[in-house]
């Protein structure tokens, strides 16, 4: 965190005053984590073999 | 209204007639914005008492010695209660504060009142669109509408509207919080609330787009276009809609709770970096957490169900944990500044309990943190699921979190909105401030019951735990009928609360005496302690640790607790 | 205040008791993490979610085959039916009952299936309180060892239509 921007704002504050990134974040995340590994888990479900 | 313009702070985007600036606080009010916090808050007022309607009748259904309605009422009914809480209760009620927060909070006109009034309209005609086709009798799917269980094509078509609305809210949302930084309404970073609701804004967006991929199949398939709809694909895919809403609750709510602490005993965050840093963490992980309602689901392995349960090792629970610090811990500091300096709890004693701004805020703190953060923790864990899936613990769950925390802080907001939006006086004063007291300790009694209950296996969405027509007699212990009966109290004392809340609400706005051009009356005399007792060290809260220690030793003893039970189980993989 | 712009300079780091606290969650919040992994090891009950694609009518054909092979009596006009120790049960659940009637012995270890020929179901072994999803279409298999003897009502606690109330199983072990 001591690494200062030229503006004179740390990296961890530039990302909390921007929005934006957050919003591509947050959808970026979840929708990869949660949904799109959850589908392709069911999309591997193999076939049943009853004996 | 120019000379109160001519007064407002620098900046400011306003038309110099569509805006005021407010008589307590002097905050400009965009006076669209004003419109539209004012229509949403009305129908969400009007889809709480239906919504509240209905729990009362469950409430006494559920409640065996009583077993108010028959089967189907009992399942309509559930399904109305469900949706217009959940979803239009509680959306309509977090447009009119993201409305709020980003005009006024940030100095700025509304983005567009065009797109506020088609998100408006959508929003109403899709409620009334899912309410009528539940009335009409097709569709008794309940709010989850589980595939291949079938509704009328009206039903999901509703449920878009209301969520292609909801989008348009939150994109007029960003949209405002766009021109307000292009403007340059406001210096440096944005106030926390507005952080705080941006948090919001963003995961609703998440929810939404969820939302919408699993509900237009749906309603294709219901009118026969598409052959089939996988069952653990619309499970997944439905959850991301139904639990990651919940989050928009929990950060609406906690930005609420930093609001509250401001507007009531004027306490300031300790510190900004951490609060924002908390949501930030809501922002990144908090939504994978839908999973919770697919632990004992078929499909999904269980690295999938460990990873995305656990909230990404649990980075949206330390988020909660430290909001749960910060906020009382900047209460006390704000009541020991005012010389309630004395003992460990001498600034919680002397908090202003009458006003309901304050109790309904601090109880929601209270019944969220011990009531629903530490079940829902514990009954997300993947294991100890096993014996929570779809038992009453879960409602008894969900009634701690986004009904005794979300919908009370909304509730406790409201004795801010009607005097300083509408402005508009409060009747009987003294039933607003027992309702938090009311509505809170009611739901707390009724989720107690009913997570006992559910700890004896008691099924949630069940009519008739007699079986009665079943092939085999089955039946609960005596003590699942007790807890029953105190889940069944408990409903009726909240749905007093409730019914409290929506009358002096509609009395207020519909009857009551205007306040415009004068300070609100606060609903507390100002605390004054012994002055200058002492300094006070902003960085000591020994109150609060203590609170938070309390709290982490009920954590651990009830997580450990059900692990323990888990043990006692049959062994399965 | 919260409602205002904050002044600048508000990135610090934690201090007292705040930087106390967050300390403390953060090991609880490594504590919870590491325990699901560890039952998963050394834990004896887990859901692991072994499940195979299936269509109703090959999974209502096995049923049969195994029905027929392992009847051992009958309970309310509903077969009981045996699954050989350390073999494959299947067990049916449609609106609104679950078929057949299984009897296992306590100590054995089974592979129980379990799927819908409809709606969702819910697998709610009482007074256990054991809960497993049921989804048509999909096989799930509980590796399952009864450690205690009786007869154990199973209920459906998923939602499926108005006779739900009555769907009401039995899981009988000596
Ligand atoms: C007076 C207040 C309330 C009472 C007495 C009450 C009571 C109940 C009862 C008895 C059930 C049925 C549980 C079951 O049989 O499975 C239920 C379900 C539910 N309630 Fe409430 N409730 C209240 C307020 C709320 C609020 C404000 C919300 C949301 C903001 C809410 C959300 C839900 C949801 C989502 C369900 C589950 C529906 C389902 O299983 O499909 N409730 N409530
Ligand atoms: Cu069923």
């Amino acid at each position: 965190m001591s690494s200062k921007e030229p503006d004179g704002k740390k990296p961890l504050q530039k990302l909390m005053d921007n929005p934006w990134l957050l919003l591509v974040l947050g959808i970026v995340i979840p929708t990869l984590s949660y949904t799109v590994w959850g589908w392709i888990e069911l999309w591997l479900v193999p076939p049943a073999a009853l004996p | 209204m120019a000379s109160a313009v001519e007064s407002l702070p620098i900046l400011g985007n306003h038309p110099t007639d569509q805006v005021r600036a407010c008589d307590t606080t002097t905050l400009p009010v965009c006076l669209t914005a004003q419109k539209f916090i004012k229509l949403h808050a009305v129908a969400a007022v009007v889809f709480l008492l239906i919504g509240g309607i209905a729990a009362l009748t469950l409430g006494l259904t559920r409640w065996p010695a009583v077993h108010l309605l028959d089967a189907q009422w009992y399942y309509r009914l559930l399904t109305l209660h469900g949706l217009n809480m959940l979803i239009f209760w509680i959306l309509n009620f977090e447009i009119a504060v993201l409305y709020f927060a980003s005009t006024v909070l940030l100095n700025t006109r509304l983005a567009s009142k065009s797109a506020a009034w088609v998100g408006l309209v959508m929003m109403t005609v899709g409620a009334i669109m899912v309410d009528a086709a539940i009335f009409g009798g097709k569709s008794d799917v309940l709010m989850t509408s589980y595939v291949p269980l079938k509704a009328s094509p009206w039903f999901y078509l509703g449920i878009i509207l209301v969520a292609v609305g909801t989008l348009v809210g939150v994109i007029n949302y960003f949209a405002t919080i766009y021109i307000a930084k292009r403007d340059q309404t406001y210096k440096g970073s944005v106030p926390l609330v507005v952080f705080g609701a941006t948090a919001a804004a963003i995961i609703a967006v998440v929810t939404l787009l969820h939302g919408a991929v699993v509900m237009i199949p749906t309603l294709l398939w219901s009118m026969g276009i598409i052959e089939n709809i996988d069952p653990a694909w619309y499970r997944i895919t439905w959850w991301g809609l139904g639990h990651m809403s919940q989050q928009v609750n929990v950060c609406a709510m906690v930005s609420i709770w930093y609001l509250l602490g401001t507007l009531t005993v004027g306490s300031k965050p300790l510190n900004q970096a951490v609060c924002r840093g908390a949501f930030v963490l809501y922002i990144l992980f908090i939504n994978v957490a839908s999973a919770h309602h697919l632990l004992v689901d078929p499909g999904t392995g269980s690295v999938w169900k460990i990873w995305n349960t656990s909230y990404a090792m649990y980075l949206a629970v330390l988020a909660s944990m430290i909001h749960g610090f910060t906020v009382p811990a900047s209460i006390e500091v704000a009541m020991r500044k005012k010389g309630f300096n004395r003992g460990l709890f001498g600034w919680l004693a002397n908090a202003p309990w009458s006003n309901p701004g304050f109790s309904g805020f601090f109880l929601s703190l209270v019944i969220f943190g011990f009531g629903g953060g530490i079940t829902g923790v514990t009954l997300g864990t993947q294991q100890i699921n096993i014996m929570a899936h779809n038992t009453l613990r879960i409602p008894g769950h969900f009634h701690v979190t986004v009904v005794g925390g979300t919908t009370l802080a909304f509730m406790a907001i409201t004795y801010y909105i009607v005097p300083l939006i509408f402005q508009k006086d409060f009747y009987a004063k003294a039933l607003c401030r027992i309702q938090p007291y009311l509505f809170g300790g009611g739901i707390t009694l009724m989720a107690l019951g009913m997570s006992f209950a559910g700890s004896y296996g008691v099924p949630r969405r069940h009519w008739d735990i007699e079986f009665t027509g079943g092939l085999f007699a089955t039946g609960f212990d005596a003590g699942a009928h007790v807890m029953l009966g105190i889940m069944g109290v408990g409903a009726v004392i909240a749905f007093l609360g409730l019914l409290l809340y929506c009358l002096l609400v509609v009395a207020a706005v519909f009857f009551g005496r205007p306040v415009e051009g004068k300070p609100m009356e606060a609903w507390n005399e100002e605390p004054r302690g012994q002055i200058d007792a002492e300094e006070v060290d902003e960085h000591k809260t020994p109150g609060t640790l203590v609170i938070v220690f309390v709290f982490l030793t009920a954590f651990a003893v009830y997580y450990f607790a059900n692990w323990m039970w888990l043990s006692d189980l049959w062994e399965v993989r | 205040m919260s409602i205002y712009n904050p002044p600048e300079g508000w990135l610090q780091a934690p201090k007292g008791p705040e930087r106390l606290w967050i300390g403390l969650a953060l090991i609880w919040c490594i504590v919870m993490s590491l325990a699901m992994p560890y039952w998963h090891f050394y834990g004896k009950q887990n859901a692991s979610g072994e499940s195979y694609r299936v269509s109703a009518v090959d999974y209502g054909t096995r049923v049969r085959q195994f029905v027929e092979a392992n009847t051992v009596g009958e309970a309310s006009g509903i077969p009981i039916v045996e699954i050989p120790p350390g073999g494959d049960g299947y067990l049916l659940a449609r609106m609104w009952s679950f078929y057949p009637v299984i009897k296992m012995k306590m100590g054995q270890t089974y592979r129980l299936h379990i799927s819908s020929m409809d709606l969702q179901h819910g697998f709610s072994l009482q007074p256990l309180n054991m809960n497993f999803q049921v989804l048509p279409g999909y096989d799930h298999v509980l590796t399952i060892t009864p450690t205690s003897t009786g007869v154990f009502p199973i209920i459906c606690n998923e939602f499926c239509g108005i006779g739900h109330h009555m769907m009401t199983g039995r899981i009988i072990v000596e």
